[in-house]
C-alpha cells in the first residue's frame, strides 16, 4: 500500500468520525412548528423579543410540514425522543403528553380568557390543568362568490337560512350562470360535522359516550349524499380521493366554477390572494339546521411537553405569547380569530389587510357566537380525529356506491365502538 | 409487434430504412411525449406564479397578465382587450371593477372612462417566468445545509450498500457452503417486506441505539436493502468459476479475487444498483421524516414537505424546490448511464 | 476517488487475508457475509420478528411492554366474514378490498411493465441513432420522488387538468378521469408503469447485450425469420433476466404504495386502495394505531409473498444450476 493511499484514508476516516461527533445537542428549547401561513415566522419574531429580555431561553424552531406533526410527533413522543415543544391540532389525542402549566402561570388569567379552548386538553371535567394555548382559533363555515349571485339575480339567502334553502338558491345561481358546481365542502369529517350538529346530531349520548351515528346524523350524511349523486355538491371533492385523505375545493371556488364554497376561516387570505379582482366573495358562515346554526371550532395549540428538561422555560414563554398585547398582536400578523376571549371582545386591527380580508376575518370573529357547546366539545374530545376520518371513509363510500347510507352508517357505528376499545374512551 | 422486428433487423446490415425502423423511431418519438413531456410541463409549472398555479385550465408556459402605466394613474393597471362594442379590439388598462361591471381607461384617452360588462374584455398576458419561486427557497431557508445533509446521506449509503451488498453477493454466488440456502431465503424473504410495514418496529430499534435525529440513522439502516444481494447475486451467477481458480492459482487472496476480478466484471450491475441506491436515498421521504425532526438535519425533501401545511400548499415554492431537488439526480444519472452503456459494451463483446 | 478506494480495499485486505489464513477458503464466504448479515439482522429481519409480537398484542401503544397480549385476535378480527367475495360483510371490508384491488393491480401491473419494458429494450437495442439519449428518456422518470410522479399526473389527469384541456382543443368531450373507478384504477397502472418501467427496461437491455452477436449472424444464414429469431434465440438466451424483472416486478408490484397514495388516496372510495396503504394508514396514518392489526396484515403479506418467491426462486436455481 502505498503512502498516498493512506493519506487518502485517514482523511476519509477523518471526516467520517468528525461529522458523527459533531451532532452534539445543545440544550435548547427545541420547539416544531408546522402552519399554514406565516404562523412560525411571527412567533420566532415573538421568540426573540422574549430572548432578548430573558437571555437564559434560546428557542430553536424546527419547522416541518404537517404530515410530520401528524404522524410522526406521536410516536416520538411515545417514544420518549420528543421536541420540548410543538404547534399541535390534536389536542385530545395528545393530551397525555402536554406539560401542565398551571404552577408557572397565572392560572386565573388563562381560565377567563382560554375557558373554551382549555377545555380540549382536559382530560375531564375534575381536571383544572392548563395544557397550552390556542394561538388561533378556526372557524368552519361558507364562502359565497356574490358575483354569480348577481349575475344570476338571485337573493342572497339571510343569515337565518337553512341548509335546504341555501341548496336550493346555489342550485338557482348555478343553473343561471352555466357554473358547474352550486355547493362544495372540504373532504374532511371536521367540516361535515357542524352541519350535522346543526341537524340535531348529538355526537355523544347522555352518559358522554362517543356514539357519532344518531338519526338527525344519519339524516344529514343521506341528505349529503344526495346532493353530490344529484350534482349539488361537486362530487370531485369527497368522490375524487380515497381513504381520509384531505381535499379541498378552493381551486374550484377561485375559478369561479363554484356557487357556495364550506371551507373555514384560514381561507381567507389564499382566496384574498388567488381571486383577487376577479368576483367579489363574501363570508357566510354556516347555514342553519332545526338545532342550531354552528359551523366546528379548531386551531393550533402550542404546547410544551411533559419531556421537556426545562418544563418553567416552556411555561414562561407560552404564558408570554398567552399575553394579551403578544397574542393580538400575533393574531393581527398572521390574519387569524382569535382564541383569547379577551382580546376577541375587544376586536383585532388586522394591521395592513386588505379591504377584502378585513371584512372576511369580521365575518368570521361574527361566527364565534354560534358554535354550538356540542361542537365545542366534539372538537375536544380524545378520539375526534377518529370519528372524523371514518366520518369521510364511509360517507364516500356511500357516494362513489360501494355501499348504501345505511350500510354505511351501520359500518361507521361499528368503527367507532371498536376504536374506542382499542385507544379507550 | 414492429419492434420486435426492429429489433432483428438490426443485423440485416446497413441499407435503407425498413419501415421497422420507422416503427422503432415512432415509437421512441411516442416516447419522448409520453415520458419526457410531463416532466417538462413540470419544470415550466415551477416558474408559474401562485395564482397562475390555481387556474383552470391550466396552461403549458407561464402566463402574467400585462400591466400599462396610464397617465393619471399611480399605479400600472393590469391591461385588457376589449372584445365587443364600440371599442372592439383596442386595449385598455381596468381602473376597478364593481360588481359584473368594469371600468376601463384606453392608453390614447385617459380622462375618458368606459364601463362595460365584465364578459365583453379580455386579459392582455405575456409570457412570464416567477422566478422569485427559486430565490424564495434560498431566502426561506438554509438550502446549502440541506443539500449537505441530503449529498452526504446519499453518498454514505451508496457506498455503504454498495460494498456490503456485492461482498455478500460474492459469497452467496461463489461459494459453496453450508447454510447458503437458508441466508439466501433470509434475505430474500425480507425482500419481501416494504420498509412501510416495519415503520414502527425499525423506529424502535432506531431509537434504540441512539440514532435518531442523526444522519447515520438515515444511511444505515437505508443500507440494508435485500434488493441490491439479490440483483448483484444474479448477476455474479453468470461469471465463470474458472476466471477466480485461475486467479487462486496465482496466489490471489479471496479479498483480491472479489474486489480486482469479480467487483470490476459486475460494474454493469453494479452501476444499476448504484443509480437505485442514489435515487432511493435522494428521495426517500417516510423514513427520514420519522428519524430526523430537527430542522439541521433535514434532507432536501424534507424541507420540501414543509411546504405543505394541514389545510393549504404553497405550490409555486413546492414546485421549485421539486426541480432543484431534481436537478443533481439527473447529473448523477448522466454520469452514470455512460458507465453503464461501456459496462455493458465490455461485457457484452468478451 | 480511486486513491480513496483503493486504499480502503487496501485496509480490507489484512484482515481479510489473516481471515482466510485461520478460517479457510470454505468458511471464509461467512465473512464476506458478516457485515451484511448484520444489517440486516438488526434493520430488516429484527423488525420482521417484532412485527409478530406486535401482531399478537393489542391497543393503540407503541411500547412493547405497554402492550397487552391478544393471542391471534387481530388475525381473526382480519379474517372475520360472513362472505369473504363480498368485502361489505367483513368486520375490515377495507382490508379485503384492498386484497382485491392488490390481487387485480399486480396481475395487469406486472403484464404491462414487463411487455412493454421488453418491447422497450428490444427497440433500444436496435440499430437507432442516438440510443444514449433514448435509453436516458425511458430512465427519466425512475429518477423521479413518487410523490412528484403523483402530483404531475395528478395535474394532467384532473376535471381540468391539461388532458382534459387538450381533449376540449380537439373537439373531444372532457372526462373526469379521476373520478371514474375502473378509469381511476387504470390510470393508476399506467402512473406505476410510468415510473418504473425504465429500471426493468435497463435491465433487459443489459440482458439483451450480453448476447453474443454471432448467435444472430448464425440465425441469419440459416435465413430464420425475424420471429424464429426471436423465439428460438433470443428469449431463451434472455430468460434469466427475465425471471429477475419478473420477480423483482411482482415483488415491486405488491409493494406498489406511494405514488398511487399521492395519486388517488386509494380512491375514489376505495377503488385504488391497496394492501400497503391499508397497513400504512390502519398502524400510522390513521387514529387510534392499530400497529397489531396491521403487523397482522403484513404477516400474512410477508407468508403469501414468500410463497410465490420460493415458486420463482427454485425456477431460476434450476435455470441457474442446471
Amino acid at each position: 500500500m502505498d503512502k498516498r493511499n493512506l493519506k487518502w484514508t485517514g482523511a476519509a476516516l477523518a471526516s467520517v468520525i468528525a461529522l458523527w461527533a459533531g451532532s452534539a445537542a445543545a440544550d435548547d428549547i427545541r420547539f416544531m412548528c408546522a402552519a399554514d401561513g406565516n404562523e412560525c415566522a411571527t412567533l420566532e419574531a415573538l421568540f426573540a423579543r422574549y430572548e432578548k429580555d430573558n437571555p437564559g431561553t434560546h428557542v430553536v424552531i424546527d419547522v416541518v410540514g404537517y404530515k410530520a406533526i401528524l404522524e410522526n410527533l406521536p410516536v416520538q413522543l411515545a417514544g420518549g425522543t420528543g421536541p420540548d415543544m410543538a404547534l399541535v391540532t390534536d389536542f385530545g389525542g395528545l393530551a397525555k403528553y402536554f406539560l401542565d402549566l398551571t404552577p408557572y402561570v397565572d392560572a386565573n388569567y388563562w381560565n377567563t380568557n382560554f375557558g373554551n379552548t382549555l377545555r380540549w386538553s382536559r382530560t375531564g371535567p375534575d381536571d383544572k390543568g392548563i395544557y397550552g394555548m390556542n394561538i388561533q382559533l378556526t372557524i368552519t363555515g361558507a364562502y359565497i362568490n356574490k358575483t354569480l349571485f348577481e349575475q344570476a339575480g338571485v337573493a342572497v339567502p339571510g343569515e337565518k337560512a337553512t341548509w335546504d334553502e341555501w341548496a336550493e338558491a346555489s342550485r338557482q345561481v348555478a343553473k343561471a350562470t352555466g357554473v358547474p358546481f352550486p355547493m362544495a365542502m372540504d373532504r374532511s369529517g371536521h367540516r361535515i360535522a357542524g352541519p350535522a350538529i346543526s341537524n340535531g346530531a348529538k355526537i355523544f349520548d347522555d352518559a358522554g359516550n362517543p356514539i357519532l351515528v344518531d338519526a338527525p346524523f344519519a339524516d344529514f350524511m343521506g341528505k349529503f349524499v344526495n346532493w353530490n349523486k344529484d350534482g349539488t355538491m361537486a362530487k370531485d371533492v369527497w368522490a375524487g380521493i380515497g381513504g381520509t385523505s384531505y381535499q379541498d375545493a378552493a381551486q374550484e371556488f377561485i375559478n369561479a366554477q363554484l356557487v357556495f364554497y364550506y371551507s373555514g376561516s384560514w381561507q381567507v387570505q389564499r382566496l384574498d390572494k388567488a381571486i383577487g379582482d376577479s368576483f367579489d366573495w363574501e363570508v357566510v358562515g354556516s347555514p342553519c339546521g332545526p338545532a342550531a346554526c354552528s359551523g366546528m371550532p379548531g386551531g393550533s395549540g402550542l404546547v410544551g411537553f411533559k419531556q421537556t428538561k426545562n418544563p418553567e422555560a416552556v411555561a414562561k414563554l407560552i404564558n408570554y405569547i398567552a399575553q394579551k398585547d403578544n397574542y393580538a398582536e400575533f393574531i393581527g400578523k398572521t390574519r387569524n380569530v382569535p382564541a383569547h376571549e379577551g382580546v376577541a371582545k375587544e376586536g383585532v386591527a388586522y394591521t395592513d389587510a386588505s379591504q377584502n380580508v378585513a371584512k372576511a376575518l369580521k365575518g368570521w370573529n361574527a361566527q364565534i357566537a354560534k358554535l354550538s357547546p356540542i361542537a365545542y366539545s366534539y372538537q375536544g374530545y380524545k378520539n375526534s380525529r377518529t370519528m372524523y376520518n371514518i366520518t369521510v371513509q364511509r360517507v364516500t363510500q356511500a357516494i362513489v356506491g360501494e355501499m348504501s347510507i345505511d350500510e354505511a352508517m351501520e359500518k361507521a357505528k361499528q368503527d367507532v365502538e371498536a376504536a374506542i376499545q382499542s385507544a379507550g374512551k | 409487434m414492429g419492434k420486435i422486428f426492429t429489433f432483428l433487423t438490426r443485423t440485416r446490415g446497413i441499407g435503407r430504412l425498413h419501415w421497422t425502423d420507422w416503427a422503432s423511431y415512432a415509437y421512441l418519438l411516442f416516447g419522448i411525449v409520453i415520458m419526457f413531456g410531463p416532466v417538462l410541463w413540470l419544470v415550466l409549472s415551477s416558474f408559474k406564479s401562485e395564482a397562475e398555479l390555481q387556474r383552470f385550465p391550466p396552461t403549458f408556459l407561464p402566463y402574467a397578465q400585462e400591466m400599462i402605466s396610464i397617465e393619471g394613474y399611480d399605479k400600472p393597471l393590469p391591461l385588457f382587450e376589449i372584445t365587443n362594442g364600440e371599442f372592439a379590439g383596442k386595449q385598455a388598462g381596468q381602473v376597478r371593477r364593481i360588481g359584473l361591471v368594469s371600468q376601463l381607461v384606453r392608453p390614447e384617452a385617459p380622462k375618458d372612462l368606459i364601463k362595460m360588462p365584465l364578459a365583453d374584455r379580455k386579459p392582455v398576458e405575456r409570457i412570464d417566468f416567477a422566478f422569485e419561486n427559486y430565490g424564495d427557497l434560498f431566502k426561506r431557508f438554509d438550502f446549502l445545509r440541506y443539500l449537505w445533509n441530503s449529498v452526504f446521506i446519499t453518498t454514505m449509503a451508496t457506498l455503504i450498500m454498495l460494498l456490503v451488498n456485492s461482498m455478500a453477493a460474492f459469497a452467496l454466488s461463489k461459494y459453496h457452503f453450508r447454510g447458503r440456502s437458508t441466508v439466501l431465503a433470509m434475505i430474500v424473504g425480507t425482500l419481501m417486506v416494504p420498509q412501510t410495514v416495519v415503520l414502527v418496529p425499525l423506529f424502535l430499534i432506531t431509537r434504540e441505539l441512539g440514532m435518531l435525529n442523526s444522519l447515520w440513522g438515515v444511511i444505515i439502516p437505508g443500507a440494508a436493502t435485500p434488493t441490491g444481494v439479490f440483483l448483484l447475486r444474479q448477476y455474479m451467477l453468470t461469471i465463470p468459476d474458472e476466471i477466480l481458480d485461475a486467479a487462486r492459482m496465482d496466489k490471489a487472496s479471496e479479498w483480491k479475487i472479489f474486489w480486482r476480478i469479480v467487483l470490476p466484471l459486475s460494474a454493469p450491475a453494479i452501476a444499476v444498483l448504484a443509480i437505485l441506491a442514489i435515487m432511493w436515498r435522494w428521495n426517500d421521504f417516510l423514513w427520514p421524516l420519522i428519524v430526523l425532526s430537527q430542522n439541521d438535519k433535514f434532507t432536501l425533501q424534507l424541507a420540501l414537505n414543509s411546504f405543505q401545511g394541514q389545510l393549504t400548499t404553497q405550490w409555486s415554492n413546492l414546485l421549485a424546490m421539486t426541480v432543484l431537488v431534481l436537478v443533481p439526480i439527473a447529473i448523477v444519472f448522466a454520469f452514470l448511464q455512460k458507465y453503464i452503456a461501456t459496462g455493458i459494451a465490455s461485457t457484452g463483446g468478451k | 476517488m480511486t486513491a480513496v478506494l483503493n486504499a480502503i480495499m487496501n485496509i480490507i485486505e489484512i484482515p481479510m487475508r489473516f481471515a482466510q489464513r485461520r478460517l479457510g477458503l470454505r468458511r471464509i464466504a461467512w465473512v464476506f457475509l458478516l457485515p451484511n448479515l448484520i444489517l440486516f439482522g438488526i434493520f430488516a429481519f429484527l423488525p420482521v420478528i417484532l412485527n409478530v409480537i406486535y401482531a399478537l398484542t393489542g391497543t393503540d401503544q407503541v411500547m412493547l411492554n405497554d402492550r397487552t397480549f391478544v393471542g391471534f385476535d387481530n388475525f381473526i378480527t382480519l379474517a372475520t366474514c360472513t362472505n369473504h367475495l363480498d368485502p361489505n360483510t367483513c368486520t375490515q371490508d377495507l382490508f379485503w378490498r384492498a386484497i382485491y384491488n392488490s390481487l387485480w393491480f399486480v396481475t395487469l401491473q406486472v403484464g404491462f411493465m414487463v411487455g412493454l419494458s421488453l418491447v422497450t429494450a428490444i427497440v433500444l437495442n436496435g440499430k437507432i441513432r442516438a440510443r444514449g439519449f433514448f435509453r436516458s428518456v425511458f430512465f427519466f422518470p425512475v429518477l423521479l420522488s413518487p410523490v412528484v410522479v403523483a402530483l404531475i399526473w395528478k395535474w394532467i389527469l384532473q376535471r381540468e387538468g391539461l388532458l382534459n384541456a387538450g381533449m376540449d382543443a380537439f373537439g373531444l368531450t372532457p372526462y373526469n378521469w379521476l373520478l371514474d373507478r375502473n378509469w381511476a384504477f387504470i390510470w393508476s397502472i399506467f402512473l406505476s408503469v410510468w415510473a418504473h418501467m425504465g429500471f426493468y427496461t435497463l435491465i433487459l437491455l443489459a440482458g439483451l447485450q450480453a448476447i453474443p452477436r454471432d448467435v444472430y449472424d448464425a440465425a441469419l444464414m440459416d435465413a430464420a425469420t425475424p420471429f424464429r429469431t426471436f423465439r428460438r434465440i433470443t428469449l431463451p438466451l434472455l430468460m434469466p433476466t427475465m425471471i429477475v424483472v419478473l420477480l423483482l416486478a411482482l415483488i415491486k408490484g405488491v409493494q406498489t404504495f406511494d405514488e398511487v397514495y399521492a395519486f388517488t388516496g386509494g380512491g375514489p372510495g376505495s377503488a385504488t386502495t391497496f394492501i400497503i396503504q391499508y397497513i400504512y394508514e390502519t398502524g400510522f396514518a390513521g387514529t387510534p394505531r392499530l400497529f397489531g392489526l396491521a403487523a397482522a396484515a403484513s404477516i400474512l403479506l410477508a407468508i403469501v409473498l414468500i410463497g410465490l418467491t420460493l415458486i420463482q426462486l427454485s425456477v431460476t436455481r434450476n435455470k441457474a444450476d442446471g
